[in-house]
């Protein structure tokens, strides 16, 4: 198949895109080209610009530079609709369907059949039937509302919606991260039958074991470039990875001599509401600890539980000699302290200032009589800043206008100003830029190594991160979650990324 | 390099987006005093003003806390009407004016807990409250008050321990809960006084509140020196202590609050009994401004009231507001009112000129942050 590809005309051609976005520059220099009937495969790290480059093919950015050609035309996409109608179909991670509408109203959403301002319910309702055989699931109920549905259909529905517009490129972002091991199986053949329609798929994903079966050609991004493009064939996950990170991963994640201290937080058989099922730890002083596992085994629901975010139903957690599941309130003066895995949605206040959230959980102390004025809290907040390297206008700026990267300096710099012993961390370096993860793996290292010269103590840390090479470069022991299940660590030297991956996806497991 | 202008830029924003609302006011007051000449600029206009302003004024100031911290509150003028119906029926009955008084500021504090009860999910505990007070009325005169309160405590532990049992938590947008309390407490108003005006015998200094004395005898009646203390206090409480600080970081966003240890669940309960106490205080101003109790009065005042917070350059969606913006925005309205009687106009025009001013100032708000970010 992939031979055949080489001498056809392009499907998708962008050259030499760029784009800024303030003073970050997402995009420059970007190179993609994609064939008829082949999967493309979209790799590089978070960061990377594969969502910019994928919102810009959709049309929901315009490039600054470069230029783009579908089937050889110019193809200058000025909304995402515009993109849709000439036959882009993008398919995000979070999707994007209608929960209240039933199957077949969400595949034909804003292409509704109709006669003037009706709708003509039975060509909608043939259309939409149409199209859900075309993915491979004629069973599928059309009046069912799509909140109803599992996630895997509801992707199916979207896929459906693709199909029933006419889509000649469909692109799959992180397509099995919220699936199971035989969803995923499924979502395989849809594509490999897609291909064989003629379609053309971007296939963006994590998952290098995934790219390498189901991709023909890959294009590697990195620090807003194209790397590398080639065929999968000719290639191995190891040559993907250098070209992803770019250098030697031991340069990135800096480790100094470790002491691993008394035990600080220690969990016995925790279960919350729904997730996590069982999860026993126990975290010392001086020490990072990774959890490792898929997205959905309940990694953030087991720091949330433990923070008091969410309930525990089961088990106890103990932080020092005290015992039992308290509010985050409580957990703060315990000295623990969180950094949440979605900054806008949880993590920071957007609209208000680097000092407002960054002495959030501390407000008392700043000024005599329990008041909080402005200067004490910008006082407050510089030390922090500085230690954190962050970049900004001053402690009065609004978080929102900061980079990603420095936006989760802020979030990190709150523990530091709360001064608290335990860090929980989940996907502390996600969505940012490389030269600021570096930075917070070198301050993750900080903090765990202490400074005796200072009197700085060594402080615990159970970091969560979907990226193994960051896990197995920060942290000393690891632990691998499963379905709900956190199983017993490993000391970080004892493992490499396929033993984790084995363990993660449940598939060393005797049945 | 870029730097220092881009500072002075946003230095330039954040000076226009404090003196927004204000520039507006000069701009509004400039033109009718252009318009109608020297009646309008005369100081004892503008203490009749000044006077007009206070019982929104008040409210608005509670109800800037509540839409900070990204709620709302449409039963406002319930509210007055209610505490101006209570503070009457308690002076009728002799009390003294600072009993009945209290008593006012207490039925605004009432339904603020009743309110912020309901928005972090204890309606079960609400509904308890209201039934036990029920019996405690209808047992009174047939087994006595001893009995009486007996029961309605009985009815109180009852009522929490269903509320545990079967409801928990359900949690109620502040939309629903106060569009309820918009035309239950005006009910209720209206029940107490029969459906009648409520005429206290004598208001002793409550008379005096919102008294327009034209002898120059003070500056400026007591009502509106209660509007400035209480202004002043309120800004200083979101400005400097951590229940502010809370208020506004719940508003920007409940998630990061609660991830930070902000007990969110009692700093909302706060935020609405403070937010509606300040109606009691209104209803004060209003029962001194009328003289009786009236449970029709006050009627569309909370829809003012939002519209003062607005104009002042508070965010519906929460995380931005502050005592100032609304005070000058509640001026605004006072002004385009008095102006427009003084031309002559309609009253059909001042609503329309209102309406106008309403959205011209959310939208330039929406274009100043359009620039900032």
């Amino acid at each position: 198949m992939s031979d055949s590809t080489g001498s056809s005309k392009p499907r998708l051609r962008m050259e030499n895109v760029a784009k800024r976005f303030g003073a970050t520059e997402a995009l420059s220099g970007v190179d993609l080209v994609v064939f008829s009937g082949e999967v493309h495969a979209l790799t590089g790290e978070n960061g990377a610009g594969k969502s910019t480059l994928m919102k810009i093919l959709a049309g929901a950015h315009s490039p600054d530079e470069g230029g783009l050609w579908l089937d050889e035309e110019p193809y200058q996409p000025k909304t995402p609709a515009h993109g849709r109608r000439a036959g882009v179909a993008m398919i995000y991670q979070e999707l994007s369907l209608a929960p209240h509408l039933s199957v077949m109203e969400n595949i034909l959403l804003g292409v509704e059949p109709g006669v003037g301002p009706f709708v003509r319910w039975k060509e909608l309702r043939n259309r939409a039937k149409m199209a859900i055989s075309r993915v491979g699931r004629p069973g599928l109920p059309l009046d069912e509302p799509v909140a109803n549905l599992s996630p895997a259909e509801q992707q199916l529905v979207e896929i459906a919606r693709s199909v029933a517009i006419g889509s000649r490129i469909l692109i799959l972002d992180e397509p099995t991260s919220s699936l199971g091991q035989e969803d995923i199986r499924a979502l395989f053949s849809l594509v490999r039958s897609l291909k064989e329609e003629g379609q053309s798929i971007i296939y963006i994903s994590h998952f290098l074991e995934e790219v390498f079966e189901i991709s023909d050609r890959y294009t590697v991004l990195r620090d807003g470039k194209s790397v590398g493009t080639g065929t999968t064939e000719t290639t191995s996950i190891p040559g993907m990875i250098d070209l992803m990170v770019g250098r030697k991963v031991e340069e990135l994640y800096p480790r100094s001599n470790r002491e691993s201290g008394e035990a600080i937080l220690s969990l016995s058989d925790v279960a919350g509401n729904d997730l996590p099922r069982s999860a026993s730890l126990t975290l010392h002083r001086g020490e990072v600890l990774g959890i490792a596992g898929l997205v959905g085994a309940g990694r953030t629901e087991l720091l949330r539980s433990i923070f008091g975010l969410d309930p525990v139903r089961k088990g106890t957690v103990r932080v020092g000699h005290l015992d039992g599941a308290l509010s985050p309130t409580k957990r703060w003066r315990q000295g623990v302290g969180m950094v949440s895995e979605s900054r806008s949605r949880e993590g920071l206040a957007m609209n208000l200032s680097i000092a407002d959230n960054l002495t959030l959980p501390r407000l008392n102390g700043l000024f005599p009589l329990g008041l909080v004025t402005p200067g004490s809290q910008h006082r407050a907040s510089l030390p922090w800043m500085e230690k954190t390297r962050l970049k900004c206008q001053g402690p009065g700026q609004r978080v929102g206008d900061l980079s990603g990267g420095n936006q989760q300096k802020v979030a990190l710099a709150r523990l530091l100003h709360a001064d608290v012993d335990v860090l929980l961390l989940d996907e502390p370096t996600r969505g940012i830029d490389v030269g600021s993860k570096a930075q917070i793996y070198e301050l993750i290292d900080l903090l765990a190594t202490g400074d005796k010269a200072q009197g700085i103590e060594p402080k615990a840390i159970l970091m969560v991160s979907s990226y193994l090479p960051e896990l197995l470069g920060t942290c000393d022991r690891i632990a691998v979650m499963c379905r709900g299940k956190l199983h017993p660590a490993h000391r970080v030297e004892d493992v490499d990324e396929h033993r984790i991956m084995v363990e993660a996806t449940g598939s060393g497991e005797t049945p | 390099m870029s730097e220092n202008p881009k500072k002075k830029n946003t230095r330039l924003l954040f000076f226009m987006s404090q003196l927004g609302p204000l520039l507006g006011l000069l701009l509004v007051w400039s033109l009718f005093a252009l318009l109608t000449g020297e009646d309008f600029v005369k100081w004892g206009n503008q203490r009749l003003m000044l006077l007009q302003t206070a019982v929104v004024g008040t409210a608005a100031v509670g109800a800037t806390l509540i839409i900070i911290s990204g709620g709302i509150d449409l039963s406002v003028g319930s509210t007055i009407a209610l505490g101006t119906v209570v503070t009457a029926m308690f002076l009728q009955a002799g009390a003294s004016p600072t009993l009945a008084a209290l008593f006012g500021i207490g039925t605004g504090v009432a339904v603020g807990a009743a309110v912020g009860s309901m928005v972090i999910g204890h309606v079960g505990r609400v509904a308890a409250a209201i039934l036990s007070i029920l019996t405690a009325y209808w047992c009174w005169d047939a087994i006595g008050p001893f009995l009486a309160i007996i029961s309605a405590v009985g009815v109180l532990a009852l009522g929490c321990i269903l509320n545990e049992l079967l409801l928990k938590k359900v949690e109620l947008v502040p939309f629903i809960v106060t569009l309820g309390m918009w035309g239950g407490l005006r009910g209720t108003a209206k029940g107490l006084g029969d459906n009648q005006p409520i005429y206290p015998d004598d208001l002793g200094w409550l008379g005096g509140l919102m008294m327009n004395s034209s002898d120059g005898g003070s500056l400026l009646p007591p009502g509106v020196w209660l509007l400035i203390v209480l202004a002043v206090v309120m800004a200083g409480v979101l400005r400097y202590t951590r229940f502010g600080r809370h208020v506004f970081a719940i508003g920007s966003n409940e998630q990061t609050a609660r991830l930070c240890g902000v007990n969110v669940e009692r700093t909302k309960l706060m935020i609405y009994l403070v937010g509606i106490g300040c109606a009691g205080i209104a209803a004060l101003l209003q029962l001194s401004y009328l003289s009786i109790g009236d449970p029709t009065t006050a009627e569309g005042y909370e829809l003012k009231v939002i519209a003062a917070v607005v104009i002042g350059g508070a965010s519906l969606s929460g995380g931005e507001g502050s005592i100032r913006g609304t005070l000058v925005g509640a001026l605004i309205m006072t002004v385009v009112d008095n102006g427009c009687t003084r031309l002559g106009l309609d009253n059909w025009v001042q609503e329309v000129v209102t309406g106008a001013i309403i959205v011209a100032a959310v939208s330039l708000d929406r274009l100043r942050h359009r620039r900032q970010a």
